[in-house]
């Protein structure tokens, strides 16, 4: 029986590896966590459908667990790979008929941006931090009362050459828009501001949920950068932003800080291009073989990629190369 | 303040063998804060510091106002060096924010651009004969009582407490703009949350204050304040700062650089006369020291050698909480016991006319 070795248990290599099943080939997911399933898992519902992520994400995992030759090995990491075999952080060598990398991207660490005072200032957190609360049905201020004014910040390690992340992550827009509504549902007497530099509403329903955040939930809109966050003597949180439409600067006292931090590449990735012959992009994402005609290729035949290895992806489009990808690398090991 | 970044922005600084250049600022109008900055790493600390009669201006004041050009502070910054190699000596220590950010911005550009380097070396060579070698470490002078913070907690006689109270005495800190603004690796702590100020307070005692304009700028910028007709926007950016930390009830401010410390001193008293507001507790000014002075009252220096008279905003009320002994008829008398004038009231300081000092003419 073939077989094909998925680095990365998320939800790309989750759907690749069902479908290569489905295609009568073993497979092995190698997943650094615990647990498969990838960011995902902190996710509470997923734009523009406000479909719950653990309902995509269940419907996966109950695919996988009815696939044969599946095998799941957690815990460990790939430190070399060749189309034949994936060495392992153990030092277990696993042979294969091919790879497929679905190791997916490194999410910003907001600390890196000091003027806004993550892990510094209270009530200063992450798009991640948020979904987390959403999760837990709660969001609230460290003092315990709830939010009366909420700013969410765009572009957080995205677009910004100071941090040396030039590229934009493209989820983030919509992302907050998504959480601006989801704030306004569940504090309809709050003000939620988003600050953006551009709004990119690139996928289907998107624009639609923008104008609706605008129209239904009265979230505000102010394209300008926070350029600082400082305490108040009340204990909250003053901001400092220029509104460039109207092209002033402006000063708002706020309760809470929603940081959309963005996707950067996969910490690993120079691992790979060091110890497999891969290459990197200049934004450190890994270089598929073609932009158009060899997406979840790489240059080495009999690797492929899947998911947010090569570039910043929503899920849709991650489960989409996880089938790609598994295609891909069925129609090559059947050559 | 839950602090974590500043331990990501170490630098080094030179334990010993320091090379001092004086600040045309501090030199003229704390002068006390330069002299105990010595007497304290000489006498205190057993640290070697050259004081150099030969050093002239850094020429900053005259760059940032385009009134000198780069090649020729750059040769000037070049002459330092020299001196400073031929008086044997590795490690340079200034004591003027402003020119440590220049010495900062020009070794920098060497190292980006070798070629203006080379023409440095020439044009120094050609003014003077001088030839001069990169110091070894550059610190602010500032740095240098951070770096012996914990040896000077130590030796303290006191603490920045409240003899009163008990209560650890709020401190709001200002680092200046050329510190680590224009270079936040070279500063400890970074220009965010910087901590070259901070970690002075926190180990003599004292607590931090954070507020709302922590970051702005005090509102000297050099053209705000050197162009006449643009002090309005000097004196509105300490306005800013002192109407933000007046809430917060601070003791005293702390600054890094002279010029900091001169203009969220002497305009309090401008902002007193020209809207009747003080920022103090019980309706007088808040206190101003330079780091030196901080030092020196905790390490029991007397207020008057400090230089403390030369303030704009009183300082007793400052003493007072801190339980310092001084001598009220000693304030205004120089060296020798020489009277060195004393200044018209103002709403700013905290003595009544039936408290005034009887002065030993």
């Amino acid at each position: 029986m073939k077989h094909v070795i998925i680095i990365g248990g998320g939800i790309a290599g989750m759907q690749c590896a069902c479908t290569l099943a489905e295609k009568g080939i073993a497979t092995t997911i190698i997943e650094k966590d615990s647990d498969l399933g990838g960011k995902i898992r902190s996710w509470h519902v997923l734009f523009p459908t406000f479909t719950p992520a653990d309902q995509v994400l269940s419907a996966v995992r109950h695919r996988l667990a009815k696939a044969e030759s599946v095998t799941i090995k957690t815990g460990c990491e790939a430190v070399k790979i060749t189309p034949k075999c994936v060495t392992l952080s153990t030092g277990e060598e696993l042979t294969c008929d091919a790879v497929v990398i679905a190791t997916g991207f490194t999410l910003f660490d907001a600390r890196l941006k000091e003027e806004y005072g993550y892990g510094i200032y209270d009530n200063v957190v992450t798009s991640v931090d948020l979904e987390q609360m959403f999760n837990k049905g709660e969001v609230r201020l460290t003092s315990g009362l709830t939010p009366r004014r909420i700013a969410i910040l765009h572009c957080v390690g995205s677009r910004d050459e100071k941090v040396c992340q030039r590229h934009c992550s493209k989820v983030c827009c919509v992302t907050g828009v998504k959480q601006a509504i989801e704030l306004k549902k569940m504090f309809p007497a709050a003000d939620v501001f988003n600050f953006y530099m551009d709004i990119r509403m690139f996928g289907p329903g998107y624009e639609e949920m923008y104008r609706e955040a605008q129209l239904m939930h009265n979230v505000h809109f102010v394209r300008g950068r926070i350029s600082e966050v400082s305490p108040t003597i009340d204990g909250r949180l003053q901001i400092k932003a220029e509104d460039t439409l109207t092209g002033r600067p402006l000063k708002m006292g706020i309760d809470m800080l929603v940081l959309l931090i963005g996707m950067r590449s996969n910490d690993m990735n120079p691992t790979l291009e060091a110890e497999s012959g891969l290459k990197c992009q200049p934004s450190g994402f890994m270089q598929p073989k073609d932009s158009f005609l060899g997406n979840v290729e790489s240059p080495i035949e009999g690797i492929f990629y899947a998911g947010a290895v090569t570039a910043p992806k929503n899920i849709g489009e991650s489960i989409n190369e996880g089938t790609a990808a598994a295609l891909a690398a069925a129609e090559w090991i059947n050559k | 303040m839950k602090r974590s970044s500043w331990t990501d922005y170490q630098k080094d600084i030179a334990d010993d063998n320091y090379y001092y250049a004086r600040s045309c600022i501090r030199q003229n109008f704390f002068p006390g804060s330069e002299k105990v900055f010595l007497d304290i790493l000489s006498k205190d600390l057993g640290r070697n510091i050259f004081d150099d009669p030969l050093h002239t201006s850094c020429t900053g004041i005259g760059y940032h106002s385009d009134v000198v050009p780069l090649e020729t502070i750059m040769t000037v910054v070049a002459r330092q060096f020299a001196l400073m190699s031929e008086a044997g000596y590795e490690n340079f220590t200034s004591s003027c924010i402003t020119s440590f950010g220049i010495y900062t911005e020009l070794l920098n550009t060497w190292e980006e651009f070798p070629e203006t380097e080379e023409r440095t070396r020439e044009n120094l060579y050609k003014a003077t004969g001088r030839e001069f070698k990169i110091p070894k470490n550059l610190s602010h002078t500032s740095d240098v009582i951070f770096h012996h913070r914990e040896e000077i907690a130590r030796k303290a006689v006191r603490k920045l407490v409240n003899v009163h109270t008990g209560e650890p005495l709020r401190v709001v800190e200002h680092i200046g703009c050329h510190y680590a603004k224009i270079f936040p690796k070279k500063g400890v702590g970074g220009s965010e949350f910087p901590y070259v100020l901070a970690g002075m307070v926190e180990s003599w005692g004292g607590e931090i204050v954070d507020y709302p304009e922590r970051r702005h700028c005090c509102g000297f910028g050099f053209r705000n304040y050197l162009v006449q007709a643009n002090r309005g926007y000097s004196v509105a950016n300490s306005h800013k700062k002192l109407e933000s930390m007046a809430p917060f009830k601070p003791d005293f401010i702390v600054c890094n650089c002279p010029g900091c410390t001169m203009f969220l001193d002497k305009w309090q008293y401008t902002i007193a006369e020209m809207e009747g507001t003080t920022y103090g507790q019980n309706g007088q000014g808040i206190p101003v020291l330079s780091y030196e002075e901080m030092a020196g009252l905790v390490l029991g220096y007397d207020p008057w050698v400090l230089g403390m008279q030369m303030h704009q905003v009183d300082v007793e009320p400052l003493l007072d909480k801190l339980g310092v002994e001084y001598d009220p008829s000693a304030k205004y008398l120089g060296r020798n016991g020489k009277y060195i004038g004393r200044p018209e009231r103002a709403i700013v300081n905290s003595c009544s006319e039936d408290t005034l000092y009887k002065i030993r003419r």
